[in-house]
């Protein structure tokens, strides 16, 4: 047992302004929703339409959630268990649908599906002149399930990988039969993996805002964001976010819950489980997973060109679309960088000084983890508007809330990071001369690299895909890739939109691709 | 050999399983009787696993067979897999089911019938832990744990029972005791049991009968004082106990070595080169200015030493004796054998 050093002052400071950065935009919400009265709250949150609007919102998430873990799981299976044909392949390809953003998602369906769609332009002719309605629930449901299953997949492959095959077996040889095995002693021990993963997906539902407004699937966002735009009372708005907040923070309390309540094998070193032989349900299973890749990524894609091709027959502005990715690529570097160094000091004492200070400061930097990207950037805007002036309709107001926003997934990178880096070898690097600065330049920063290369590229994909920060927070003017699909889409303007889309999904699938081929060799 | 009249519940024959082009079972044969413990014992790399793997159903055999109970339950167009083998298995970190109880994990096996807890009750009886059937396994000890990867593969009365390597991950004091209670367990039980290991003291001690294996077949079989005694090969004679090989030259009754002139136990080898099995336990020193040998290393275990002398001739052997008298290296012995010695025909430096 190794004798918890108390944490230098330097980190200590750090790490205490790094949680009050993060706690700052729900903080401000709360100030600001206290300036409306409490019968008009009341009237905001308890009208039918909120009302209504929130259970769209919940309904949404919970079909979204059941859909993404009914694919994920047996993904999951399939390309970790199985002796599928393609694993490497289909594990990169199915997880590929995490670079297409939920409005993306939304203009392809729209753009496929919709009234002046691929699919309507070619039927037109033959005389099908009434497709089915894809706006509304069932369109919103399909775009997000479709683009958010591959949480479940990675988080459940990650759990079948570190589970112990010896379990399997001796469920075997005590008399249970495959099938009994997998639900009697593989799936319970999946079962707090499952939670995770849904808990993504139901968070990234809940927050959505680009994919359902394209869909005009009316959720609780829109409500939050028609109150800003349509409304001279901001306050308003500031209350119906502290809703939306609440109902997320809920849903975090609800899996951390079960979480405390499973019981799952320590991790240890296990050897890898024998694939199991499909047999006669390789085919079928190959199938399933093929379809799953054409319905989630081709598709999307080749409705995309197809829509390229079109507008470039009246002319895409390359040159816009070109300035909008340099100005993605940028702020989402700074975003991700930002957060990686506002990470350091809140993982480096939760691995190296455990204790109270720890524990808090890791506790309240999770704020953003659990706040929807309109709830940040909204809270933001009244903050700058009103008390950091100096920064209002500056990219830094959008690097900070970058920060916030993915400062929980940076923390988590680089404290697992951290974790498995002895404090022995700072020891023995003090021992022999070094400095603390020296000895984190030389010993720790090359120890720690591959992790913080890791969460860099998870922060900057991520940040690529925002779109309501983006869309509050950037400078007049300040076009992204995410803005421009947003706004060409809303106009109708598939044709516009399908070029700063399709450089979108690209220039997200590098960071993704390496982050599954790394996750695979790990 | 006296051969007892035994019923064998397991039975393989000519058993084979490769991976990658590599045989880790070549050709092996093997009878476990009802009722006894029997220990297969080898190198890392001996296939003693891949044996257990395929006897579990875990594996399938690429050639050979596997009889259990007079059933065919692998060979050729036969495959029965581990669930309806009856075949119980304890592995070495027990593999407890985490999210089940004590109890449920020693129900996993059994029927749901209303027999079910009585029986529960009456195996976690046996083996000590009555009163822990609602504990969750992360609240047992080491001891404990083991313990209940006993139970649960007692509990549907399976043919038999294998154990892998199981007292591999407890510290060496309790080891021992844990060891025997295990084996006092299984024979109240009346349990047949295939105990894989690579520590030649815990099947020697344990075992009724003890199969070495090497190079993925069986090399000796047979009861712990026979293979000690007798060793089948040179490989047998170095990995049971301790064991030094002297060249020398036979006559056909006696083996002339540069420990003099030695009487053979059993059969001895034709005429010519051979080779001698010396226990360090059978080897006296005696200093000795005039002696043969020299002493080249002494290592002090307290209630005896290990002395490592060297021959003139070239050979090494090793004595260990009593401490009251410790020798010194560099120290000139006469060194002499107690009682007759194993031989095989050859140098030493391959086939005769």
């Amino acid at each position: 047992m190794t004798a918890v050093r108390r944490a230098p002052p330097a980190t200590a400071a750090a790490a205490a302004l790094v949680a009050g950065l993060a706690v700052l935009p729900l903080g401000y919400l709360v100030l600001r929703a206290s300036e409306v009265g409490f019968s008009r709250a009341a009237d905001l949150v308890l009208n039918e339409r909120t009302l209504r609007l929130l259970g769209n919102s919940l309904g949404l998430a919970a079909a979204t959630t059941v859909t993404a873990v009914a694919i994920g799981v047996p993904v999951a299976w399939l390309t970790t268990r199985t002796d599928l044909p393609g694993r490497r392949a289909l594990t990169v390809v199915t997880a590929l649908p995490l670079a297409v953003p939920s409005y993306v998602a939304a203009l392809a369906v729209i753009a496929a599906f919709g009234p002046r769609g691929a699919l309507a332009r070619w039927l037109g002719p033959l005389g099908v002149d009434a497709l089915p309605e894809v706006y509304g629930f069932v369109g919103a449901w399909l775009a997000l399930s479709l683009s958010t299953f591959p949480y479940v997949t990675l988080t459940v492959r990650g759990s079948l990988r570190r589970l112990d095959p010896a379990l399997e077996e001796v469920s075997r040889s005590l008399g249970a039969t495959p099938f009994e095995t997998f639900r009697r002693v593989t799936l319970p021990q999946l079962r707090p993996a499952v939670a995770a993963g849904a808990l993504l997906v139901a968070l990234y539902t809940l927050a959505d805002f680009g994919g359902v407004s394209l869909l005009r699937f009316d959720t609780f966002t829109r409500v939050v964001y028609v109150q800003y735009r349509g409304s001279l009372d901001r306050s308003g708005a500031a209350v119906l976010a502290l809703v939306l907040a609440a109902v997320s923070l809920t849903v975090v309390a609800a899996e951390a819950r079960t979480r405390t309540r499973a019981r799952v094998a320590a991790a240890r070193t296990a050897r890898t489980a024998r694939l199991v032989h499909l047999g006669r349900w390789r085919a079928p299973a190959t199938a399933l997973l093929a379809v799953l890749a054409v319905v989630a990524l081709v598709v999307p894609v080749a409705t995309l060109v197809t829509w390229l091709v079109l507008g470039a027959r009246e002319g895409i502005d390359l040159g816009e679309t070109a300035a909008a990715a340099g100005r993605s690529a940028r702020v989402s570097a700074g975003g991700a960088l930002a957060a990686l160094v506002a990470a350091w000091p809140v993982a480096a004492l939760a691995s190296r000084h455990p204790g109270r200070l720890a524990r808090w400061t890791e506790r309240l930097s999770y704020a953003g983890y659990a706040l929807p990207g309109l709830v940040v950037a909204l809270s933001l805007v009244f903050f700058g508007a009103r008390v950091a002036r100096p920064l209002y309709q500056t990219v830094g107001m959008l690097v900070l809330a970058y920060l916030v926003l993915f400062l929980p997934q940076a923390i988590g990178a680089l404290r697992t990071t951290l974790g498995q880096i002895s404090p022995t070898l700072e020891d023995a690097s003090r021992s022999l001369g070094a400095g603390p600065l020296a000895t984190a330049r030389r010993v720790l920063l090359p120890l720690v690299r591959p992790g913080a290369t890791a969460a860099f590229a998870l922060v900057f994909l991520t940040a690529m895909k925002e779109l309501p920060a983006a869309l509050l927070l950037g400078p007049t003017g300040y076009d992204t890739l995410a803005t421009r699909v947003w706004a060409t889409t809303s106009e109708g303007f598939f044709g516009r939109a399908a070029a700063p889309a399709l450089l979108l999904i690209v220039v997200s699938s590098v960071p993704l691709a390496f982050l599954a081929l790394r996750d695979e060799r790990a | 050999m006296p051969t007892v009249p035994e019923t064998a519940i397991v039975e393989v024959r000519g058993l084979r399983r490769a991976y990658g082009g590599v045989a880790a079972v070549d050709g092996l044969d093997l009878d476990v009787h009802r009722g006894e413990l029997l220990a297969v014992l080898g190198p890392s790399g001996c296939g003693k696993t891949t044996l257990l793997r395929l006897l579990a159903g875990f594996e399938r055999p690429d050639a050979g067979s596997i009889a259990i109970d007079g059933t065919a339950a692998a060979g050729p167009g036969t495959f029965v897999p581990p669930e309806r083998r009856r075949v119980g298995i304890v592995v070495q970190d027990h593999a407890l089911f985490p999210h089940l109880t004590v109890g449920g994990n020693v129900a996993y096996g059994l029927r749901r019938d209303p027999g079910r807890q009585r029986r529960v009750d009456e195996v976690l009886a046996m083996v000590g832990l009555d009163g822990l059937g609602d504990r969750y396994p992360a609240e047992l000890s080491g001891g404990q744990q083991q313990r209940v990867a006993i139970a649960r593969a007692l509990a549907p009365e399976p043919g038999v029972i294998l154990l892998d390597e199981p007292f591999a991950n407890l510290d060496a004091a309790l080891r021992a005791r844990i060891r025997f209670e295990v084996r006092a367990i299984l024979k109240a039980a009346g349990a047949t049991v295939v105990l894989v290991t690579h520590d030649q003291e815990e099947a020697l001690s344990l075992a009724d009968r003890v199969a070495v294996l090497d190079g993925g077949r069986v090399a000796q079989v047979g009861p712990p004082d026979e293979v000690y005694r007798r060793p089948a090969s040179p490989f047998v004679a170095r990995f049971v106990g301790d064991a030094d090989l002297v060249p020398g030259t036979c006559d056909g009754t006696t083996v002339a070595t540069p420990l003099g002139r030695l009487a053979v136990d059993g059969p001895a080898p034709a005429a010519g080169p051979a080779l001698a099995v010396v226990r360090p336990e059978a080897v006296r020193l005696q200093a000795d200015p005039q002696g043969s040998a020299t002493v080249a290393l002494v290592t002090y275990y307290g209630h005896d030493q290990l002395v490592e002398v060297a021959l003139d001739g070239g050979s090494v052997v090793r004595a260990r004796l009593g401490a009251e008298r410790l020798f010194s290296s560099g120290e000139r012995v006469r060194a002499e054998l107690a009682g007759p010695v194993i031989a095989y025909p050859g140098n030493g430096l391959g086939s005769p």
